[in-house]
């Protein structure tokens, strides 16, 4: 092509229409993971930040660089780990409960009335108690 | 081959890992395989990059990536489950800052005067946009770890005020476009940040995770214009599908919130208002989804209880219930049914009808025995009840069927309701419960329903 400007429209009008088209109907649980995924994908600017630090010439552009290439690899490394973390409810699933589920951790229940104990209830929701006295 | 052409070669195999984590990203299966994809392609893309002939500073490139491991894997490593959305925002509004310096050193490094009109607007654009990102990004998290109200922040004139500073920017975009002044990028730079803060602060905590997506796909597409300023097609394309990507995400996630977009942005002037969602009585909006959406949900799950009642029996969906039921215990997922004694028409309806389907009598809770456990269900699913589950009978000492023991189906993170439609129940009371926000509605015959749940998490 002769002009290079141009090349570089095709190549975006092109992954517009590659990123519509890559993810459809998203479940709303995978919203989250999805946005910190693609997160950590324009993370990509590490190697933009990479080639100017590289090609610095002035203390100025060095200094610039410098902070570049750190905020680009927080971006890269934070999104990536931050993704795996929540995509870990998602892993086969084990028979033990987990400490931390992505929908945050509640307190693991004791044993039931029936049982003989006073259910303790997860501070705030007083009310998943109140008719449970019943059977005493 | 050149050591150029396999540079190249590399982030073509970069492009096809991002591709891959955004597809994969989108669908439970596949999701972590589609975030490691993503994390190779990464990899492979900055091995490549430091291959490139004349990269200078190495000792300078190698110690600035270490300061970012250093902070950046612990914080995310360490921060709570519940803390995640503001990680995702502070990691967004990092990669929005870097693109801005990219865009300006790069700006700063080249001989400004010979510089073709279209290089001008790229770097604008790229600045312009990374700022906003990063700013914005810092107000959201401090929104969201409460470092600051998570209310809209509004104050007289804000309209005003916001329209003006909007037009300076332009305005300051347009001379820089004609001069190229470096200072006057400066000054747009400052400008850009304000903007950014100034376009968060409307928006109330709720609507926050929207916004943050809505930052994420701007941070892609200033990763693109740095990308085009850089002559790089990696950043182009990275970029591009994160900012194409990230605005259908948004879109779809505020039509979760039965929302629509400009909704969310702006609803805190007070302008425009439009509730898409399907109206209540009182005008009220419940949330509606699709059974694929709630077959996910259900199939991730880890505890799900079954609060059945007098749909189930008209829509003779007890057969059907069992097989969701046992298609979740397949998964692993621990499932129970709750009775609630007045269920149905007649005092043991819901155990005679179950018991037909052969559903196991140790599955079977009464209303005392499943009560305690509903704080800990991440779902409830109650199919064709109502009045059972009404919470008006213990907050609402007017309403007629106050005292009345109740099914505790709101003490679940996340209640879905299978009615046929938003009509009250036998009692003819509203249900306070079908419009919180965290309760989904899905529409229809209970046996149908439950027919396509039990394929969602067949296929899930």
């Amino acid at each position: 092509m002769t002009n290079p400007i141009l090349e570089y429209l095709t190549v975006f009008i092109l992954a517009v229409f590659v990123g519509f088209e890559v993810i459809s109907k998203v479940p709303s649980i995978l919203h989250t993971p999805l946005m910190s995924g693609s997160n950590a994908i324009h993370g990509v600017i590490l190697v933009g930040s990479m080639a100017v630090l590289g090609g610095a010439h002035t203390g100025a552009e060095e200094a610039l660089g410098f902070v570049a290439v750190v905020l680009a690899t927080l971006n890269v490394v934070g999104g990536f780990v931050v993704t795996d973390r929540m995509l870990e409810m998602f892993k086969a699933k084990p028979s033990e409960p987990r400490a931390s589920g992505a929908r945050g951790a509640r307190g693991a229940r004791g044993a039931e009335p029936a049982g003989g104990s006073a259910p303790t209830s997860p501070s705030g929701d007083g009310a998943a108690t109140e008719t449970t006295d019943g059977p005493r | 081959m050149s050591r150029g052409t396999a540079i190249d070669l590399c982030y073509l195999v970069a492009f096809i890992g991002f591709i891959l984590a955004l597809k994969g990203l989108s669908s439970p299966r596949r999701a972590r395989m589609g975030n490691i994809a993503g994390a190779i392609g990464m990899l492979i893309a900055i091995g490549a990059t430091f291959g490139r002939a004349g990269l200078g500073h190495l000792a300078l490139i190698l110690v600035a990536m270490a300061i970012g491991v250093v902070i950046g894997v612990p914080a995310a490593r360490l921060v709570k489950m519940t803390a995640m959305p503001q990680m995702v925002a502070i990691f967004n509004g990092v990669g929005g800052g870097a693109a801005a310096v990219v865009s300006i050193t790069e700006f700063i490094s080249l001989d400004t005067k010979l510089l073709a009109t279209y290089k001008v607007l790229e770097v604008l654009f790229g600045v312009i946009v990374g700022c906003v990102s990063f700013s914005g990004s810092a107000i959201a998290f401090a929104k969201l770890q409460e470092l600051m109200t998570g209310r809209p922040v509004t104050y007289p004139g804000q309209q005003f005020i916001n329209a003006v500073i909007g037009a300076v920017v332009l305005a300051l975009a347009v001379t820089v476009l004609v001069t190229s002044s470096t200072a006057l990028l400066w000054v747009l730079l400052v400008l850009a940040l304000v903007l950014g803060a100034i376009f968060v602060l409307p928006i109330g905590g709720a609507d926050v995770p929207v916004l943050i997506s809505l930052l994420n796909a701007f941070t892609g597409l200033a990763v693109a214009a740095s990308g085009f300023t850089l002559n790089s097609n990696l950043l182009i394309v990275g970029g591009t599908l994160v900012g194409a990507s990230g605005i259908l995400l948004t879109r779809m996630m505020s039509k979760a919130m039965g929302r629509s977009l400009p909704n969310v942005l702006f609803s805190a002037f007070g302008s425009v208002v439009t509730a898409t969602g399907t109206e209540g009585p009182e005008g009220r909006s419940v949330r509606t989804s699709t059974p694929e959406d709630i077959g996910v949900l259900m199939a991730y799950a880890r505890k799900v209880v079954i609060v059945p009642g007098y749909g189930l029996a008209v829509a003779q969906a007890q057969h059907v219930a069992k097989e969701l039921a046992d298609e979740l215990t397949k998964r692993g997922v621990e499932v129970f049914y709750a009775i609630h004694p007045v269920a149905g028409r007649m005092p043991g309806h819901m155990n005679v009808l179950l018991a037909e389907a052969n559903v196991p009598y140790q599955e079977l809770k009464e209303m005392d025995d499943a009560n305690p456990q509903m704080s800990t269900a991440d779902v409830a699913l109650v199919v064709g009840a109502n009045d059972t589950v009404n919470p008006a009978a213990i907050t609402t000492p007017g309403s007629p069927i106050y005292g009345m023991p109740i099914i505790h189906a709101d003490a679940a993170e996340h209640v879905l309701f299978l009615k046929r439609s938003i009509r009250p129940g036998f009692a003819g009371i509203d249900n306070e419960l079908l419009y919180d926000p965290k309760t989904v509605m899905l529409f229809g015959d209970a046996k149908d329903t439950l027919q396509k749940l039990v394929s969602a998490v067949d296929a899930a």
